[in-house]
């Protein structure tokens, strides 16, 4: 019965999804957000590969094995690019932290920058991998 | 219970003693060092993926007996496996709904985070230690 005092008016409703436009920050967020689940398995994959390493021979071949199996490269490429765009993610997060940068303008130029990193960071890493030998 | 019968309570009366619950300034800080440690080790973390790809068993094993990547690695494992927690208990704080299944998730997040953190480092360290552990 008092739910709600008289005299406090209706407050507005954020808007819904269905007129909201897509920006980049937006982008940013979720990928973010997406990025760090898929590294969650990817830090699963990481312990898993210690424990293979500590138990011998056999059992780190069998664990690489199936990491350079084609389903497991497609698992490696997108770990990698999770990972440079997480960091590049929690150095704009920092940037944030201090104030600046909130400037709409800025803030999508560094999420596109923090995106554009990523994937060159990722080509970059996987040419090197093939050029060194890490791929075969 | 004490004070008037829950119809009568204003919702700032409500709100009071069911707010915040007071972590957010921990978690947040906890986030963002962890998030800040991340930045050089992941990069780290990626070169020495290239190296050990490159190689095998053997080359793996004399890689972490240096002391550089054996102790770099477990600050990896651990810092990562922190800031996953942290990052995994907001998404299922925003998406789960219901008490039991919440915080049952929260508890199996936090057990698969130590879990993780645990046997990595246990592992990194045996085989950077032979013949002691």
């Amino acid at each position: 019965m008092t739910e709600a005092s008289p005299g406090v008016r209706e407050r507005p409703l954020s808007p819904h999804l269905g007129v909201w436009r897509w920006h980049v920050t937006m982008l940013g967020s979720i990928l973010h957000r997406a990025c760090l689940m898929g590294l969650y398995a990817g830090a699963l994959v990481l312990a898993g590969w210690a424990v293979a390493l500590a138990s011998g021979d056999q059992a780190y071949g069998a664990y690489v094995g199936l990491l350079g199996s084609l389903p497991g490269k497609l698992v490696l490429l997108g770990l990698t690019f999770a990972l440079f765009f997480t960091v590049a993610s929690n150095a704009r997060h920092l940037m944030w932290d201090t104030g600046r940068g909130f400037a709409p303008r800025t803030a999508d130029m560094i999420t596109i920058a923090g995106i554009v990193f990523a994937l060159v960071a990722t080509a970059v890493v996987w040419v090197i991998a093939g050029q060194t030998g890490g791929l075969s | 219970m004490t004070g008037a019968p829950a119809g009568f309570r204003t919702p700032l009366s409500r709100a009071r003693g069911l707010g915040a619950a007071k972590h957010g300034v921990g978690h947040f800080i906890a986030d963002r060092v962890s998030g800040l440690a991340l930045i050089p080790l992941s990069i780290w973390a990626a070169y020495a993926g290239l190296k050990l790809a490159a190689g095998g068993y053997v080359l793996a094993v004399e890689w972490l007996a240096r002391p550089l990547n054996a102790v770099l690695l477990s600050l990896f494992v651990v810092a990562g496996f922190t800031h996953l927690r942290l990052a995994m208990q907001v998404v299922i704080e925003d998406y789960v709904e219901g008490f039991v299944s919440k915080s049952s998730l929260l508890i199996l997040n936090y057990l698969v985070c130590v879990l993780g953190a645990a046997l990595g480092v246990f592992a990194i360290l045996k085989v950077a230690l032979p013949g002691v552990l």
